[in-house]
């Protein structure tokens, strides 16, 4: 996919304006190759694990694909823009300690605590933006060094306000019950109970979809990631954009923080760290190139669901768990591999 | 450096903006003020005029975990009591570990105590402490290696004997099938508790590994588990963290089965009295903490040595609904 912005004035017909088919056009989206692995890795585990078609079961399966897509949405956004971001797993823990500490030790509502971490986390993201395209670093330093500032951080101010390692209960204060009810409560739909961060996941895919394929900000964040020197050319401004695509990521750590904290209610200072990796893992296996420049939301979306699916799936197949990690790391190169080689077929066809 | 200053002024900027905001919006209920009066922890000043003594403790912790605080609180008040200078480092990695207690022999500290998860990798330099004169003491594990690699005693609890207190305790609660669920892949303690409850526990028990520093995972795990076998009817827990989490998964999966930990904590301890988690194991990680700093001084100031060098265990003690009542105190602030 080119960067539409840098398209020059044609007078000859352009192939990238030709018609073509409802068809081609399906077989050239981003997120073809992980949609087909998805449903390789489904038909794969519905015939070895008999309880996996379970109507339970799958809602246990969203809730493991949901934790992990709402993150991969923005990291996506990120990677299209051209970037990588190592500090979004801690960033997600912070963003619960944060929440929690400042509601616990003001004696605050709920919602305060939130609202402050909100305020934090954005400015977090801001800090790697601001820092990443002021020093021209790359981004793997930025966000290494962001992540090592905060896995420290979390244990030193949990450590020193709190005490102990994890943070006090807040489960009894006021707005808990309405923060609960809006970041980790349940549906039943059709008998089948539902977590809510399922319909945050779909909402962030969907709005993100939009801003991709809909807006100028979508161009933009194409154009950034393919060429960033040809699109700051052609007017498009870059460090917002980046800035932008960072700020997006801490809001979602923010969400999942909640998510954490609501669902909880305690948190220990020490975990996220490794989860950043399972964010870009769903990303990659989504369509999104390493390199920048192209991807999808729906991509990251369906990358998720298919990690969700493989380590729970393993678990339901009964296999012997000391070779668990194994497994894993099988099936998704097996996954990504179908995806690359679907990928490569549909663009033959072109 | 100046940048993370400047980013630590900004976040504490927009805290302190947000102040005003909290004061109109306060909660009535929980929260700090609501505990304050709430025990606090011991507070003491030195009990013996003996020199000041420095003793280190390095450990195979990794950040932030509640277990390793507990054993550092204890260790830190008989410090204080015992007029000791209390020094702590710890890794995960057995290589890194032994460098941090090369560097606390290069301090001339003068008394060691280590944890020996991965025996091998201290081997070397626990010898060079020995020739260095420094007085070693393991805790929590590697009873097995302690004397072989010149320690004076050993303090902790026996993971196998623990698994099996488990092991017993979930016969004579009628259960038939169990789940283990390992939340560090690889570690050794952990292999010992659940082979431990094997051993005692008539019925069925099978090992499910999760990763420990993802909640959710850890959570929607125990749930697939327990969705692809509808007959087990335990789920025990090697940390104390996790129990909770493990009953959410067994409500989201319309389980019965019941949950049951090793370790404490306060919301453990909360369970345990609503009767969310069936029992607890505890270990005492304080008193590993404690009474190593304590005999180290002992030593020192006395030649003293408990059990005449055998292993003293700290556990396992089984814990219940009416224990957990008197517990509740001590787990808030963090001592059990």
């Amino acid at each position: 996919m080119s960067a539409p912005a840098t398209a020059p004035v044609q007078e000859a017909p352009d192939e990238r304006l030709a018609h073509r088919s409802r068809l081609r056009r399906l077989l050239g989206r981003p997120e073809l190759g992980a949609v087909v692995g998805a449903v390789a890795v489904f038909v794969f585990f519905s015939t070895v694990a008999d309880s996996f078609l379970q109507a339970s079961s799958l809602s246990t399966v969203l809730y493991a694909s949901s934790t992990i897509g709402i993150m991969a949405v923005p990291v996506a956004l990120l990677m299209i823009g051209g970037e990588f971001d190592l500090s979004a797993g801690v960033m997600v823990t912070s963003a619960a300690l944060v929440s929690s500490m400042f509601s616990y030790q003001m004696t605050a509502n709920v919602w305060v605590g939130a609202g402050v971490s909100l305020l934090t986390m954005l400015a977090i993201g801001f800090f790697n933006g601001f820092v990443l395209t002021r020093t021209k670093l790359p981004s793997f330093i930025i966000t290494l060094a962001t992540f090592l500032m905060l896995t420290g951080l979390n244990l030193g101010f949990t450590k020193l306000i709190s005490g102990t390692v994890s943070t006090k209960t807040i489960g009894d204060m006021e707005g808990f019950d309405s923060a609960r009810a809006v970041f980790a409560s349940h549906l039943t739909i059709g008998g089948v109970d539902l977590q809510v961060t399922i319909l945050w996941w779909l909402g962030l895919v969907a709005l993100a979809t939009w801003v991709l394929l809909r807006t100028r900000v979508g161009n933009w964040i194409f154009a950034v990631g393919g060429n960033a020197d040809a699109a700051r050319a052609v007017g498009v401004p870059v460090k917002s954009t980046k800035i932008g695509l960072y700020m997006a990521v801490a809001f979602c750590a923010w969400v999942s923080g909640q998510h954490l904290l609501m669902s909880y209610d305690v948190v220990q200072s020490g975990e996220g760290v490794g989860n950043e990796l399972l964010y870009i893992i769903a990303a990659v296996i989504g369509g999104c190139l390493m390199t920048g420049g192209y991807g999808s939301a729906i991509g990251s979306a369906v990358g998720a669901f298919i990690f969700g699916m493989t380590s729970k799936g393993i678990v339901y197949a009964q296999w012997d768990p000391d070779w668990f990690k194994f497994f894993l790391g099988a099936m998704l190169l097996l996954a990504t591999l179908l995806n690359a080689w679907v990928r490569k077929r549909a663009e033959a066809t072109k | 450096m100046a940048r993370v200053r400047t980013g630590v002024r900004a976040v504490s900027a927009v805290l302190a903006a947000v102040l005003g905001a909290t004061l109109a919006g306060c909660s009535a209920t929980g929260g700090k003020r609501a505990e304050e009066r709430a025990a606090k922890a011991a507070q003491g000043r030195a009990a013996v005029d003996t020199p000041r003594w420095t003793f280190a403790m390095v450990t195979h912790s990794g950040d932030g975990d509640t277990f390793w605080d507990i054993v550092q609180n204890g260790a830190k008040q008989a410090a204080v009591k015992d007029n000791i200078k209390f020094l702590y480092s710890h890794d995960v990695e057995g290589n890194k570990q032994a460098q941090n207690v090369q560097a606390m022999i290069d301090q001339k500290v003068d008394g060691l105590i280590v944890t020996l998860a991965k025996p091998d990798a201290l081997k070397d330099v626990l010898a060079k402490a020995k020739k260095a004169g420094i007085p070693v003491i393991t805790v929590n594990s590697g009873s097995e290696k302690s004397k072989e690699f010149g320690a004076l005693t050993h303090i902790g609890q026996d993971e196998v004997i623990a698994g099996e207190a488990v092991g017993e305790q979930l016969n004579e609660r009628g259960k038939k099938k169990a789940v283990c669920v390992l939340h560090e892949q690889g570690n050794v303690g952990h292999e010992q508790r659940c082979d431990g409850v094997k051993k005692a526990f008539k019925g069925d028990l099978q090992n499910l590994y999760v990763e420990g520093t993802n909640m959710p995972n850890v959570q929607s795990s125990i749930e697939a588990k327990l969705q692809s076998d509808k007959d087990i009817d335990a789920v025990v827990t090697l940390g104390a963290p996790f129990a909770p989490t493990a009953v959410k998964a067994a409500e989201q999966a319309g389980s019965k089965a019941e949950v049951d930990t090793f370790d404490l904590n306060a919301k453990v301890a909360d369970a345990l009295q609503s009767g969310k988690l069936g029992f607890a194991v505890d270990q005492d990680p304080y008193l590993q903490g404690y009474e190593a700093v304590d005999l180290l001084w002992l030593y020192r100031y006395n030649r003293d040595m408990l059990g005449g060098g055998r292993p003293v265990l700290t556990g396992p003690q089984i814990v219940t609904k009416d224990d957990a009542k008197t517990l509740a105190e001590y787990t808030k602030r963090g001592t059990r």
